[in-house]
């Protein structure tokens, strides 16, 4: 079958440049920003815990950050994947369906009614999660079918009421100093976080990883539609509530320890999907991986903008998104006109 | 060998009480208007509705069977046939495997030569005219090897070269020791290629058996309420609306 071997050398070819281009970010993420250092020098002095200015700069600061940026880029990545091929919507995504903005007001109202403080520093995840999973969940309610323009109406319909709440929050925020760091940290960052954050997202990544990748048989009977899914044997309502947990795993937790960052989940996977055959289940590792890239690219730029206050990520990562946005929405006028 | 039997099937207000059965190396076919309950009915038969009666699948109680089991055992050919991303034909060909966890060879390979598609396998499904694409998505069905096969007006929309294409793959798939149920709307054709039929109206079971009992004027034109004209004994036979 000459198309599958075409198919298999495209995709070892899509993993080669992925892998290339992930090394090489890296490197450029561990050594770029205000001051020089040396990075195979810095690293090794911080493995070995030796207290040099080079170790401190990038063991406490550029690694947490790359590490991070990687892991809300794949988390982002991934969940963008899943849900496009979970609805059969090339426009879902995780900001588009309600779910950011329903992590992002739990999360905010964990700054203000200190919910679920028996959690400790994990209350700002958990808050983010439970919000993401709700948002997902009354969107799906909603929408009450896979059919794409409806879904796409839920979540607007969700996103608009999470942002109201939102908006209700903010304007009740107990002093204006406090208003001000939520909205900054609503515009999304990976800045100074620390390595818990780090083990919190990896663990999310894990877990939501695992959930989803083992539907990915599940996304690629849905391109067929749901009854002949169903016919073939597979179980769409267990399966579509586990990729909805995994994503509000991933987006949730992602929310909460970096803010918003739009666009990624939209764009990964159009940018993989013709490399793959635009299969769905082949989308989902490759999507995590350019995630990963993406963000951390946009976070590089974001460090070396030559401006007094930091660009934020959530706010870069729009701005570079929305033509892409455009473009896709102009590809899809051409295919019916 | 009896490969499905159904006792008193009903399936809401759509499907009212019927019985039929289904025999190793037949093609049965299900004729009525629209909205007799055709498809509903060959969705209660793959297990996609909930029903009341009995429904055995190879002597098995239908309740007793995981989703995956009943796949392997029977395939459906829905009447949409839309690939919300722009597969290839082998990809798709490739997924009726699904109920078997593989992607076996020689299967997907027997697949598209029963359906005669090998010389479009590096194409798009998107790229396909109507009669390519309709051949492709029974390819999918095929490669997954049910012991049943339910097709859902698998020739609506076709061309007649194509009609006579796709019924020749079901003919063969159940002369192979298989079992096809098919709804279609085309009554010369079901008397042409069917070994039994089965007349349903408004959810009921008509009349079923051999095409000449089945096929007749009287019967057909009180269900489809226009005179029909009915000559099986002519090659290939036609039955027409007057």
């Amino acid at each position: 079958m000459a198309v599958n071997r075409e198919n298999a050398a495209m995709m070892e070819r899509l993993n080669l440049i992925l892998f290339a281009l992930l090394v090489v970010i890296v490197w450029l993420s561990l050594s770029l920003g205000s001051t020089q250092v040396s990075v195979t020098s810095g690293l090794l002095e911080w493995l070995n815990n030796e207290l040099t200015s080079d170790a401190l700069i990038i063991g406490e600061i550029r690694l947490p950050r790359t590490l991070l940026a990687l892991a809300v880029g794949a988390a982002l990545g991934l969940s963008g994947a899943a849900l496009q091929g979970l609805l059969r919507n090339p426009l879902a995504d995780p900001g588009l369906l309600g779910a950011s903005q329903g992590a992002a007001l739990g999360a905010a109202s964990v700054f203000y009614f200190g919910l679920f403080a028996s959690f400790g520093s994990l209350a700002i995840a958990v808050a983010g999660l439970l919000g993401a999973l709700i948002a997902l969940v009354f969107m799906l309610f909603l929408a009450g079918s896979g059919r794409p323009a409806l879904v796409i109406m839920a979540g607007l319909a969700i996103s608009t009421v999470t942002g109201a709440l939102l908006a209700v929050v903010l304007n009740f925020a107990p002093n204006p100093y406090a208003m001000q760091e939520l909205v900054f940290w609503l515009l999304g960052s990976v800045s100074n976080r620390g390595m818990d954050s780090v083990y919190l997202m990896l663990i999310a990544l894990l877990i939501g990883g695992v959930l989803i990748a083992r539907q990915a048989t599940l996304l690629a009977g849905l391109s067929l539609g749901d009854r002949v899914a169903e016919s073939m044997g597979l179980r769409i309502t267990k399966g579509s509530r586990l990729i909805i947990l995994g994503t509000a795993v991933l987006v949730g937790t992602s929310v909460s320890v970096a803010g918003v960052i739009g666009f990624v989940g939209l764009l990964v996977p159009h940018i993989i999907r013709p490399w793959v055959a635009h299969r769905p289940d082949r989308l989902l590792l490759p999507s995590a991986i350019l995630g990963a890239i993406l963000v951390c690219a946009a976070d590089i730029i974001v460090r070396i903008f030559p401006v007094g206050q930091e660009l934020k990520l959530g706010v870069l990562t729009s701005l570079l998104g929305a033509p892409l946005f455009i473009w896709i929405v102009w590809q899809e006028r051409r295919r019916w006109f | 060998m009896v490969l499905i039997e159904a006792k008193s099937l009903s399936v809401g207000q759509r499907v009212n009480s019927v019985s039929l059965s289904l025999n190793k190396g037949e093609v049965l076919g299900l004729l009525g208007p629209n909205g007799a309950g055709k498809s509903t009915l060959l969705n209660a038969l793959a297990g996609l509705e909930k029903k009341s009666g009995s429904l055995l699948v190879d002597g098995q109680d239908d309740a007793t069977l995981t989703p995956n089991s009943r796949a392997r055992f029977i395939g459906l050919l829905p009447q949409s046939m839309q690939s919300t991303w722009s597969l290839s034909v082998t990809d798709i060909v490739s997924l009726g495997r699904i109920p078997w966890g593989d992607r076996d060879s020689e299967a997907i390979n027997m697949a598209l030569s029963r359906a005669q598609i090998e010389c479009f396998i590096d194409r798009k499904v998107d790229e396909l005219s109507g009669g390519e694409r309709a051949r492709v998505w029974l390819a999918r069905v095929l490669a997954g090897q049910p012991k049943v096969l339910l097709a859902d007006e698998p020739i609506a929309s076709l061309d007649i070269h194509y009609q006579l294409s796709v019924m020749n793959v079901l003919r063969a798939y159940a002369q192979e020791g298989h079992g096809v149920v098919v709804a279609m709307h085309d009554l010369s054709l079901a008397a042409r290629y069917c070994d039994r039929v089965c007349l349903m109206n408004k959810g009921e079971l008509v009349a079923l058996g051999n095409p000449q009992e089945v096929l007749t004027e009287p019967l057909l034109s009180s269900v489809y309420q226009v005179p029909v004209d009915v000559d099986l004994q002519r090659t290939p036979p036609v039955i027409l609306p007057r």
